[in-house]
């Protein structure tokens, strides 16, 4: 027997080269560049940025198992971050105040894993009442116990240690590796170890049962039911082990920082890894990786070059939500895409000129924005890029931010008609 | 006794204003789905408009027209922002409005300033109406009554006696009908967005030189309006204003009793030291809300009057 | 901001770091300079680069210019610490900051650490704003100094001020539920009943921060309680919400705060606050002082178009200075050993960094809200002003301290 149909289908399974190429190597890849980084010699800065960014990809991803993988949205994921963080940073003054006993014996590079079992907690507890229900109700619940979460975190002092928080010391307890954890290139190394397991962790996460069934429930809840499985449960156990990677992160975060305060359980963290899994792209594994590269370096590096950058980051949100959806990594593989499958000859020429249109249009966007800061700020500074001495009154200012704006509108009105002539 | 009128005077009339508030998103909710963000954004738009027209003509203006320039402003949202996202379906439409709350906060620090500006009480209304148990009561807070009455009786007439609010209710609960009905459905939605965000423009007018006019003041108002909306159900009013009452009712009178959990529980064991038992009732009163939240969310997911579930 | 632009141009893909050059002096400022508490911030940040600008004026310090370089920390302990390490690698040695606690928490921690883990690489901290006692008590660092009168010293004053004023008979406490409300709460009940046994404190309350909209409530049980002053350690919008809900129930009486004049509360306020909004603070513009002072305060108003309020923040750039005059070196460690014990002659009194714990002492002055004053505020024509009875001499406001200070050698 010769079945098409059957061959089509055996094709369609991927072969071990492809499996290796899609799952195994993006990871590999991902160890050589952190273990290849120290090597350029970096300074203060950019271990700082590189360690605070490993810490934000792991939350994001964990972030991303509810929104991207379980069409869940949550308004309150920094609660189990903070929670995790807060276990660890128990543990980690145990360990400084131990004398003898378990915690005496704990090395502060196991500490992420104190946090895993407490965000885990946490969710297991929060998340049997959220979990009943998806789509708004879970959204507005997450809000609430964010809510409460956080207000009770300048309540309890004996937990959260009030507005100051908690600190404590990482160079305490058996060293692991040889890393005394004192210097930040010895916490690098810890970062990059533990950014490496969670990200391998979540990819896991993804291939199992448990994974592939809440991607069926984020889809069709009903089916899932009808082939036997509790969605209810599904998006439970899903919801623990987000809250549990979150976890890790804060535990990761509390060697980092060595301090947690109770603004880390609060809505805006909340909403800042939202942005970030959202901006990078949801509907690919590895968007909220580029997401929180992106927005930690715009978070801490943006706020030096202009005091207007909440309002960057809430433009590039609104840009990606309304013309991007599928968010940078969306960009990013759609470009190597038509690589592989030959489109790219076609499709280049529409994206060098959405790509000139968005650059005219952010040119002009970013004159009118710094130059109504200054005049906004009123105390005679003046935005000054090239020698240009912009200000409202100066009439190059405003052929400054018209031009660009309307060319750059226009080719990419041009450019979105053409596609669409095109499919049409 | 004292204690209870005051509480009773208090919480209605912040109940009112929460109403007033909460009341444009409700329709907005109810109809498109859109958990709308920036709808306290609005509220903030619309005390920021009063400050400047009732600078430069008066307050009364302010009143009428603030509102409508807050409703257009939502409106072009609407037709030009959300309808665009729509296909995207409703999770990207709140997000949309997520970051409509960042820009628009950031606009108007950059046009206003960052810090709270001079908006008052008219001169007209600025006096003590009556005296009660030795306190004055403020002329302002019982013109927020009658304001919030007058905008509740509008409402429902509009909604229950006018052609186009039969529409709106039909669609309230039945777009899709309407939509077969040869009504112009994007129209309505506009519509509706824009006089939601002129609900809120209204409710920044009054409540904008009660309170303060600042930057913050819609990351304040922000999450309650929420609590207001879902605890008062989809789809219905009635249930947003019995939601706002009830908040507004319990939190001033949670304020006023001054017992302790240890009071409370003191046959558990629980200590007055001890940090639980050392939380008063009063301190918490801000919080119920989102309490309240929480369990209705949990026991009757649909709200108090909802017609139907979120 | 323009300041730094240009060298964070240069840092921004930097992967070098840049080593401390001998030509000018870096203060990294670190303080929000966006988001919510983004005025605070900035209004301190243009009171540093004015001092910077009048150092600059007269030489520099040691012939070295001092450059302010500002992070925006965002009100945030862990961005705080990013930025503090990115002001280490601009060659940042002498940080300053002063809006939250929780951010001063984190960087004194983070100051030691890094002190202890780069030896020969120290760091200062200058702290104007930040009021938590334990920093100079048991949490008391050799590299930290702080040029505000911590929280404690502020309620000393206050209660001094209640307990010379024989009128007042019930006092009611309210604050915001956190480390720092409760720390108030506590240390007024304490203080009160040592200095006037007869006044009763006829309520100690707490509410959760920045999430009461009407404080109508709060009021009705101040007055029923029928208290003749309110003390308060609010700010923000819980202190002018709390005022304008008093002043909205004619509840006339003292209201003492501590953020009473912090920026943009008197534009929202407004003149009904006046004669019944108090602020204990080291400084009101209509104090009588010298020409020197006043030309001070003239020149920033002008260059500014803003309040002259951060008062410490010319303390701290004149302190520094001197200290490191004395000291004849640009190095930390040993200005850090001049500015322990040195005195300052200001406009309003004499000052003392104490070297035991690096508190500074300086005279509080209990001002009040007035229409009548040669000095407004915000471009309105209302201001602070205090009579002599409202001077608490920098001696007074001492308290003891728990401070171990651990001195390098």
């Amino acid at each position: 027997m010769n079945n098409p149909i059957a061959q089509s289908v055996a094709n369609l399974a991927p072969t071990g080269g492809q499996k290796f190429r899609q799952r195994v190597l993006p990871l590999i890849i991902l160890a050589i560049i952190v273990v290849a980084i120290p090597f350029f010699g970096p300074s203060r800065t950019v271990y700082a940025l590189l360690s605070v960014m490993g810490i934000n990809i792991v939350f994001a991803l964990s972030y991303n198992m509810l929104l991207g993988r379980g069409g869940l949205l949550s308004f309150g994921h920094a609660v189990y971050f903070g929670l995790g963080g807060y276990a660890a940073m128990h543990a980690m003054r145990a360990i400084e105040y131990a004398d003898g006993g378990f915690w005496a014996g704990f090395p502060v590079f196991g500490l992420p894993i104190i946090g895993f079992a407490g965000g885990a907690l946490a969710g297991a507890i929060i998340g049997w009442p959220s979990c009943r229900r998806a789509g708004t109700p879970f959204a507005m619940i997450s809000l609430g116990v964010a809510e409460l979460i956080a207000a009770a975190g300048f309540m309890f002092n004996s937990i959260f240690g009030g507005e100051e928080g908690i600190s404590g010391d990482r160079m305490n307890g058996p060293e692991l590796f040889g890393l005394s954890m004192g210097p930040v290139s010895d916490v690098y190394w810890f970062i990059a170890f533990w950014l490496v397991v969670g990200v391998g962790g979540m990819y896991a996460f993804t291939r199992t049962p448990l994974g592939k069934m809440s991607e069926a429930t984020r889809d069709n809840p009903e089916r899932v039911e009808f082939v036997g499985y509790d969605p209810q449960r599904v998006r439970y156990l899903v919801f623990i082990f987000a809250g549990a990677f979150a976890g890790m992160a804060g535990g990761m975060a509390a060697v980092y920082f060595e301090i947690f305060t109770p603004e880390a359980v609060s809505l805006l963290p909340s909403g800042f890894v939202l942005l970030m899994a959202y901006i990078g792209g949801i509907a690919y594994f590895a968007g909220p990786v580029i997401g929180a590269i992106v927005l930690t370096y715009m978070q801490s590096m943006l706020s030096d070059f202009t005091e207007a950058w909440l309002l960057y980051l809430g433009l590039l949100f609104m840009l990606i939500v309304m013309y991007a959806p599928r968010g940078l990594a969306g960009i990013i593989f759609g470009v190597t895409g038509s690589f592989s499958n030959g489109t790219f000859s076609e499709m280049i020429g529409k994206w060098l000129q959405q790509l000139a249109g968005a650059f005219l249009a952010f040119l002009g966007l970013i004159v009118l924005i710094e130059v109504s800061v200054n005049w906004s700020n009123g105390f005679g500074e003046v935005f000054e890029p090239f020698g240009l001495h912009l200000t409202f009154a100066n009439p190059l200012t405003w052929v400054l931010i018209v031009v660009p704006l309307a060319l750059g509108i226009l080719i990419l009105r041009r450019a979105n008609r053409e596609t669409e002539e095109v499919l049409a | 006794m004292e204690t209870i009128i005051f509480s009773l005077l208090n919480g209605v009339i912040y109940g009112l204003l929460l109403f007033m508030l909460s009341s444009g998103l409700t329709l907005i909710f109810s109809m498109m789905g859109v958990l709308n963000f920036a709808h306290a954004s609005f509220y903030m738009l619309g005390a920021y408009f009063a400050y400047t027209i009732s600078g430069v003509s008066s307050f009364w203006l302010a009143l009428i027209f603030a509102p409508i320039l807050v409703g257009l402003i939502g409106a072009a949202v609407e037709k030009w922002g959300l309808r665009t996202v729509h296909a995207n379906g409703h999770v990207a439409e709140l997000l949309f409005t997520f970051g409509l709350a960042y820009i628009i906060d950031e606009i108007v620090k950059i046009v206003y300033g960052r810090n709270a500006v001079d908006y008052r009480v008219p001169e007209l209304l600025d006096f003590p109406l009556f005296e009660l148990f030795g306190a004055q009561y403020p002329a302002y807070r019982i013109f927020i009554l009658f304001i919030s009455v007058g905008m509740l009786i509008a409402l429902w007439f509009i909604l229950n006696r006018t052609r186009a609010g039969l529409i709106i209710q039909a669609a309230l609960t039945h777009p899709h009908m309407v939509g077969s009905l040869g009504h112009n459905v994007p129209r309505i939605f506009m519509t509706v967005f824009g006089a939601g965000c002129a609900l809120a423009g209204l409710a920044g007018v009054i409540g904008g030189n009660y309170l303060v006019t600042d930057p913050a003041m819609a990351v304040q108002m922000g999450p309650i309006v929420f609590v207001v909306v879902v605890v008062g159900g989809l789809g219905s009013l009635a249930g947003a204003f019995l939601a706002a009452m009830i908040l507004g009712l319990l939190q001033t009178f949670a304020v006023a009793i001054d017992a302790t959990f240890a009071d409370i529980f003191g046959f558990l064991g629980l200590s007055q030291t001890s940090e639980v038992g050392s939380i008063t009732i009063a301190s918490l009163a801000p919080m119920l809300p989102f309490l309240m939240l929480v369990i209705v969310l949990m026991i009757r997911p649909r709200g108090l009057l909802g017609d139907r579930e979120l | 901001m323009k300041l730094m632009k240009s060298a964070a141009l240069a840092a921004a893909f930097g992967f070098v770091a840049m080593g401390a050059s001998a030509e000018t002096l870096k203060i990294g400022f670190i303080d929000p300079l966006s988001g919510p508490f983004g005025p605070s911030g900035d209004a301190a940040m243009k009171h540093w680069m004015y001092a910077a600008e009048q150092v600059n004026k007269a030489g520099g310090i040691n012939g070295a210019e001092v450059e302010i370089i500002a992070y925006d920390n965002k009100v945030n302990p862990k961005e705080s610490l990013i930025q503090f390490q990115k002001a280490i690698d601009r060659g940042v040695r002498i940080i300053a900051q002063g809006n939250g606690s929780s951010v001063a928490s984190a960087l004194i921690d983070a100051v030691d650490k890094h002190n202890k883990r780069n030896p020969g690489d120290e760091v200062i901290y200058l702290n104007f704003a930040a009021v938590d006692p334990s920093f100079t008590n048991d949490r008391c660092s050799f590299y930290h100094f702080r040029f505000d009168s911590h929280a404690e010293m502020k309620m000393n004053a206050v209660t001094d001020w209640i307990a010379a004023r024989p009128e007042i008979k019930k006092v009611y406490v309210i604050g915001q539920d956190y480390s720092f409300g409760q720390a108030n709460a506590k240390a007024a009940d304490a203080m009160i009943k040592a200095k006037r046994p007869d006044i009763e404190i006829v309520g100690n309350e707490l509410h959760p921060m920045g999430k009461v909209k009407d404080f109508t409530p709060y009021i009705q049980k101040i007055m029923q309680a029928e208290a003749d002053a309110v003390i308060t350690g609010n700010w923000g919008a819980d202190m002018v919400l709390l005022i304008k809900a008093a002043i909205a129930s004619g509840h006339e009486v003292p209201y003492l705060t501590f953020y009473g004049g912090s920026l943009g509360a008197a534009t929202a306020i407004g003149k009904d606050g006046v004669g019944q909004l108090y602020q204990i603070s080291e400084v009101n513009t209509n104090l009588e002082t010298t020409p020197e002072q006043n030309a001070l305060i003239d020149g920033y108003e002008a260059a500014y178009h803003d309040s002259y309020y951060y008062h410490r923040v010319f303390n701290a750039m004149t302190m520094l200075d001197e200290a490191a005059e004395k000291a004849g070196t640009n190095n930390v460690v040993e200005i850090a050993k001049q500015l322990e014990g040195a005195t300052l002659d200001t406009g309003y009194g004499t000052i003392t960094m104490r070297a035991e714990d690096h508190q500074i002492l300086q005279p509080l002055f209990m001002s009040v809200f007035s229409d009548n004053v040669t000095r407004g505020v915000e471009g309105l024509p209302l201001g602070w002003t205090s009579g002599d009875a409202d001077r608490i001499e920098a001696d007074a406001t001492a308290m003891p301290t728990s401070c171990k200070m651990e001195r390098p050698e």
